[in-house]
């Protein structure tokens, strides 16, 4: 009796469903042939949810504006994307564990997920050894190239490398001495390393770095070691994670490192998102370098800003990482049609050539599934935004840093069978 | 000598953190035996309370021009949210574990969790309409005579108080949502305290620059901690709780009320967890785990010092303050650059905050090793010993 009633209501359900369906079908809005799920993986708690939330929302956003668009089209058939968003809960190996949900259970032929590099070294194996497809929109310290990923962040020659040549040779602390301050994980250390080799080539001194553990906020040891190794102003290089700018800043402030003083720091890690949340009157004056900043005065630009305002509220803001993400999706949808299948192989081999007119300016795919980007230097203003002072050609990324004494020589090809992840050029 | 007076105060700034933080957990942990993991929740929920006055003095209009002693109003606000707080924990959890340390340490760990998931899930200004109803709840039976409280009457009077205080914790709620925008939606985003603009900067003295937040930090622990002994040791209730800390039955005998004073020692301890986190704020920004970067750190000051012992759990705090900055900032390598090559190659290797951090680890082990009761090991018999 229970059991047949459960039918009964399940028959039902399922009947209204039809229904719903058909007349959503008859609506001229929503006139698709079929659809397809994609995932979204990223941090909704912990500690990187501030940061990630918002690349879940620039990816629905754009994925909404796909479907207003007509959705994917593929084989004359066009189709509704949907999402699942998966939360990564600031944990790697959970990441890895949501990656095969995704993969294994619903299926997706696509994942646009992640933000640390530990998450995607925690994730890359799982897509390598399923030969799935995972979509990452972070600037990183490359020194990777899978076949699996498809990276649309910076890398180090996309990003610390011109800053780096900007602070040392046009900066009001050009010829200065340089000192490294990051958090103590993988990204700032290569990231060091890399500008540690610069400095060098380009003539200069570094005269010292320091680590910060993760979580810890009591910078008075690093300022004491800056003024010191720095008494009459410098060049400090910045690779603090998220809150610990916080705690940087507002200390190095009071203790006089400012830029009226001589000091200018350079960061990697700042973006509007963060001016917004440590206090652009902590940062005036100091720097940033990323490939899109949310000044940029084109029409592109300005609409990217505009309809993520319209979407999420006027008082959000896009930067960097959003734009990558907001840029990955629709090059996703180009390399899908253009392979006229959503099959992961044929994805990847039409993906690679693929260009898109992005917010920053025209971006390219290239072989070794990272994007060529333009690079923007920005000085922090008191609106919290950059005013922005250098832009470079598009520059070509580099998987493998040339100034890395371990990479030096190596690039990544995967068009080509017999190069691939890692060969010497 | 002025590198000295240099790393002097900066290790004297780095232990008045230390010390702030893990002075309430001295009296909790030290005086009680009670081992609370919620601490750097009590800590983070001062640093909160930071945020909302401050944002209370930008909004309201005839706060504004008081907005630059906004911090001063903080601190006393801080301390009456932690300790209502605290005083719920004593009250609901902690009470029914008295004598299994295991078991506290695990429920009040849960309770951290919770706190910190509260606090990203639950819009601020409700947060604080809820600390509101909780302290007019608790503390208004205090205030009326015990005959009233007593029999089937009391229980409605005790009812009717709950119901007010529920009433005027909406009502802030509600006032406070549409005063202040950015309490009416919950984030888990972190916030950050701004210093008014007479504590940003420095002072300029004998050619060290002295950061004026960290002086404030300073002048609230060295306020704090002379507090915290005149009360100990100058008023009735800090005998009584002595007394209880060392012969809980024998005090009971004597007629001193163990359980107001359970009450009173949490609540204290918990109230100072709340000013520390004035002082946190100051420092950083303020989030869901800002207390939990610092109860290793607690825990630490307050087990070197010796437990049970406030001058321990002073010295401690300072020695480990200026630990951090002769190793992490190198100072040796500065007094001394024509040391021998590979002493020198080892202390550079330590001088980096985070290696510097297991240096004092390691040390501290060692030490403990020795004296495993701390600095200042506790003289006598325990009764519970």
């Amino acid at each position: 009796m229970k059991l047949s009633k459960r039918i009964f209501a399940g028959l039902a359900t399922a009947s209204l469903a039809v229904t719903v369906t058909a007349c959503g079908g008859s609506d001229s809005s929503g006139n698709f042939d079929d659809t397809v799920t994609v995932g979204i993986l990223h941090s909704l708690s912990g500690t990187m949810a501030i940061s990630e939330s918002t690349l879940v929302d620039t990816e629905k956003m754009a994925i909404e504006e796909i479907n207003a668009a007509g959705g994917v089209t593929v084989d004359g058939k066009s189709y509704k994307i949907e999402y699942i968003v998966e939360d990564g809960a600031s944990d790697w190996p959970t990441f890895a564990e949501k990656s095969k949900k995704l993969i294994d259970q619903d299926g997706v032929p696509v994942v646009f997920g992640g933000w640390t590099s530990a998450s995607r070294k925690a994730m890359l194996p799982v897509y390598e050894s399923k030969d799935a497809f995972l979509y990452y929109p972070i600037q990183y310290e490359a020194q990777e190239c899978s076949n699996n990923i498809f990276y649309t962040g910076a890398t180090p020659n996309q990003q610390s490398e011109p800053a780096t040549d900007f602070m040392y040779k046009r900066s009001p602390a050009a010829g200065g001495d340089f000192f490294l301050v990051g958090s103590d994980y993988v990204f700032p250390r290569t990231s060091n390393t890399i500008t540690k080799a610069q400095v060098k080539q380009l003539g200069g001194k570094v005269v010292g770095e320091d680590y910060l553990p993760l979580g810890n906020t009591e910078v008075a040891p690093i300022i004491s070691k800056i003024k010191v190794a720095l008494p009459d102003g410098g060049i400090i290089i910045n690779t603090l994670n998220g809150d610990q700018n916080v705690a940087f800043f507002k200390q190095i402030q009071d203790a006089g490192i400012t830029p009226s003083n001589g000091y200018y720091v350079m960061n990697y890690s700042i973006a509007e998102e963060e001016i917004s949340t440590i206090g652009p009157e902590f940062l005036e004056g100091h720097y940033g370098a990323w490939n899109y900043m949310m000044s940029i005065d084109t029409p592109a630009s300005k609409k990217f800003a505009k309809s993520f305002k319209k979407r999420w509220g006027s008082d959000r803001v896009v930067a960097d990482p959003q734009e990558s993400a907001y840029n990955m999706v629709y090059l996703w949808k180009q390399a899908v049609e253009d392979a006229g299948t959503f099959d992961d192989n044929a994805v990847r081999e039409a993906l690679v050539g693929q260009t898109f007119d992005a917010p920053q300016g025209p971006v390219e795919v290239m072989a070794n599934h990272h994007l060529s980007q333009t690079v923007r230097i920005g000085e922090i203003n008191a609106e919290g935004g950059f005013t922005i002072l250098e832009e470079t050609g598009v520059v070509e990324p580099q998987a493998w840093n040339q100034k890395h004494p371990s990479s030096k020589g190596y690039a990544c090809d995967w068009t080509d069978p017999k190069k691939g992840e890692k060969y010497r050029m | 000598m002025q590198l000295l007076l240099e790393s002097l105060f900066n290790g004297v700034a780095i232990g008045s953190v230390l010390l702030v933080a893990a002075l309430g957990l001295a009296i909790v942990f030290g005086l009680m035996g009670v081992i609370n993991l919620a601490h750097g929740e009590l800590m983070m929920l001062g640093a909160y309370s930071t945020y909302i006055t401050q944002l209370i003095f930008k909004q309201v209009s005839f706060l504004k021009p008081f907005y630059d002693s906004y911090v001063i109003v903080a601190i006393g606000i801080a301390f009456l949210v932690s300790g209502t707080v605290g005083i719920l924990l004593e009250r609901t959890v902690i009470r029914r574990l008295y004598g299994s340390p295991l078991e506290t340490l695990l429920a009040t760990w849960g309770v951290s969790l919770i706190l910190q998931q509260f606090v990203r899930s639950v819009p601020l200004a409700y947060a604080s309409g809820l600390v509101i109803t909780l302290f007019f709840g608790l503390f208004s039976p205090l205030f009326i005579s015990d005959d009233l409280l007593s029999g089937a009457k009391g229980k409605i009077i005790r009812a009717t108080t709950w119901g007010f205080s529920a009433l005027l914790g909406v009502a802030t709620g509600g006032i406070l949502s549409s005063l202040v925008s950015k309490l009416s939606r919950a984030s888990a985003r972190n916030v950050d305290v701004t210093a008014p603009s007479w504590m940003r900067g420095g002072i300029d003295f004998l050619g060290i620059t002295f950061p004026k937040t960290r002086l404030l930090i300073i002048l609230i622990t060295l306020i704090s901690v002379l507090v915290v002994i005149f009360f100990l040791d100058k008023t009735a209730w800090g005998i009584r709780i002595r007394a209880v800390t060392q012969n809980r039955p024998m005090s009971d005998c004597l007629g001193i009320s163990t359980e107001t004073v359970d009450i009173i020692t949490f609540g204290i301890g918990s109230g100072l967890a709340g000013v520390a986190g004035v002082a946190v704020s100051l420092l950083g920004s303020v989030g869901p785990n800002v207390g939990g970067n610092y109860i290793v750190g607690c825990f630490m000051v307050v087990v070197l010092g010796g437990v049970g012992n406030l001058l321990g759990t002073i010295l401690a705090s300072f020695s480990i303050g200026i630990m951090t900055d002769l190793i992490g900032a190198g100072r040796l390598l500065t007094i001394w650059p024509e040391m021998p090559s590979p002493l020198y190659s080892t202390i550079d290797f330590f001088a980096t905050t985070s290696m510097a951090r297991v240096m004092i680890f390691a040390l501290i082990v060692i030490f403990l090793q020795f004296r495993p009761t701390g600095m200042f090991p506790q003289k006598g018999r325990m009764v519970e010993s």
